[in-house]
């Protein structure tokens, strides 16, 4: 569905992303794994559109989408849930939803609404509140819903689970299991190496801009030096 | 006019020194129009919006896209250089003496004894309707959020699909074309038109803008009122040299007690 062939990604003179490829089935769970600046969000804003390779290609069920404008990657089944969350703090919940489905038509929209209020019912519970005023976890649930509006073939998130306490982390990974069981795609960028590889199918690790490994995710929890490294021993 | 100011900078904090002068733009446009075709005066307003509105997209694509990405110095800097052109153009063309700008709103009203020009209702009454659709516009259609989301984190508007470049055309076509809507009311209170008149006009509107709380459209329309207020009164009880130094003189008052003006929100964002 997504393939990544051989891109490398440059700030300035920083040569944050080298020769990476990858690959996302249809219907998989893919985790992106490595420690802070591995270069994991500059590979999905890359996907986006947001930065651009200097080599290499990237097809989207079958189209280069290499040089494509990223607003038009929503259109076409691409939602990247970003870092942060990056929800319009200033909007109302409700608005954040209809930004999420801003290139379908209002009828879609109000069905998809009522399908992320469903399950995420703190989410409908604040419908009409300031998102900037929501908690964390109620910020993430809601960059989700946002992400789900647009009807995605695939899903990018990145570090969904930061900055949360554990019980939300594991919500969240468990909406992220049955998000994947209900037919999505996603591909999933995380720190938390263990939680990733729990819902994930496969799994490239990466290390200063590189892949170093890449592998079905059940034999990565078994691997001792993958323990050693990424999941505290 | 401070509207379309407030509107522009709203969605790209862009100070545009250049709006005062397309308000000139567009005082010229409808005066040649009526003076030079006998175009009606409503046709010669129209006629005048449209073009600034074409003149805001155009030079928001030659002079400030291109510069969007260097950060907001560059554009402000970019701003003062279209205004200084767009002053120097219409002085090649039309030279630099005053104008004569006939108003159109004929007759007056005589409220308890004293005679209003009937330029004064109508500015406010329409003042008042483009609010109201401005804020409808802003607050309930998908464009006005995709607005709303640009001026916010443009990045992440990107990634549902928004496209950035047109919704800031389409802003700045409506900017522009609320500054010529505002030079029609101006001429017909003022009646004298000239190249250079745009810099006190785009800065009062400025001033308005801050005044109400900059991104705000009903700010937008309370500072303007305050300003044209405290203007008459000015005129009218101290004398008409001091009217400029009372509008700056409040524009430090209110930024020394409220910096983020009347209708502002507290962002604590520094420009
Ligand atoms: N805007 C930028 N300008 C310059 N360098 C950057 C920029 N963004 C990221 N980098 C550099 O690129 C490298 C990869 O960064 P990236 O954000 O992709 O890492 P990451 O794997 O997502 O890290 P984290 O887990 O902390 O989110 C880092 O060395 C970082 O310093
Ligand atoms: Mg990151």
């Amino acid at each position: 569905m997504l393939s990544v062939e051989n891109i490398n990604v440059y700030y300035g003179s920083i040569h944050a992303v080298k020769d990476v490829s990858f690959e996302v089935r249809q219907g998989e769970t893919v985790t992106l794994i490595g420690a802070n600046g591995a270069g994991k969000s500059t590979i999905l804003r890359t996907v986006s559109g947001l930065l651009r390779s200097k080599t290499g290609r990237i097809t989207f069920l079958g189209n280069d989408i290499s040089s494509a404008d990223a607003y038009k990657l929503a259109g076409m089944g691409l939602t990247h849930v970003p870092e942060g969350r990056r929800i319009f703090r200033h909007m109302t919940v409700r608005e954040n939803l209809d930004m999420g489905g801003y290139i379908r038509s209002k009828e879609d929209n109000k069905r998809a609404r009522r399908d992320v209020y469903e399950r995420f019912p703190r989410v409908r519970e604040r419908k009409d509140q300031i998102a900037g005023t929501l908690s964390g976890g109620e910020q993430q649930m809601l960059a989700l819903g946002r992400a789900l509006m647009s009807a995605p073939r695939l899903i990018m998130m990145d570090e969904p689970s930061m900055g949360l306490a554990p019980v939300l982390v594991q919500q969240i990974f468990g909406i992220i299991r049955e998000l994947n069981e209900a037919g999505a795609t996603i591909l999933l960028v995380e720190q938390n190496a263990r939680m990733a590889l729990s819902v994930a199918h496969r799994c490239y690790v990466l290390e200063t801009g590189r892949v170093v490994m890449a592998s079905d995710a059940g034999d990565l929890l078994e691997d001792d030096g993958v323990k050693k490294a990424y999941l505290g021993g | 006019m401070a509207l379309g100011y407030s509107m522009v900078y709203g969605v790209i904090k862009l100070i545009n020194f250049a709006h005062g002068d397309i308000i000139m733009v567009g005082a010229y446009c409808t005066w040649y129009m009526m003076s030079r075709f006998g175009v009606p005066a409503l046709f010669a307003a129209l006629f005048s919006v449209f073009f600034c509105a074409s003149l805001g997209v155009l030079i928001e694509k030659i002079a400030y896209k291109p510069l969007r990405k260097y950060g907001r110095l560059s554009l402000l800097v970019t701003a003062i250089g279209v205004s200084l052109f767009l002053q120097n153009v219409v002085q090649l063309i039309f030279k630099a003496d005053p104008r004569m700008f006939t108003n159109f709103f004929k007759g007056a009203i005589t409220i308890g004894g004293r005679q209003f020009s009937t330029a004064t209702p109508a500015t406010i009454i329409i003042s008042v309707i483009i609010m109201t659709a401005l804020t409808l516009l802003v607050k309930y259609t998908s464009m006005g959020r995709a607005m709303r989301a640009v001026s916010e984190d443009d990045e992440t508007a990107q990634l549902m699909g928004v496209n950035v470049s047109s919704t800031i055309s389409f802003t700045f076509a409506v900017g522009s074309g609320l500054a010529a809507i505002g030079s029609v009311f101006y001429c017909c209170s003022y009646s004298q038109i000239q190249p250079t008149m745009g810099s006190m006009l785009g800065l009062k509107a400025f001033v308005a803008a801050v005044l109400g709380g900059i991104g705000s459209i009903p700010g937008a329309m309370l500072g303007g009122l305050c300003i044209g207020v405290g203007e008459s009164v000015t005129r009218g009880f101290v004398s008409s040299k001091m009217t400029d130094a009372v509008v700056f003189g409040v524009l430090i008052a209110v930024l020394l007690i409220k910096p983020s003006g009347i209708l502002g929100r507290g962002s604590g964002e520094k420009v």
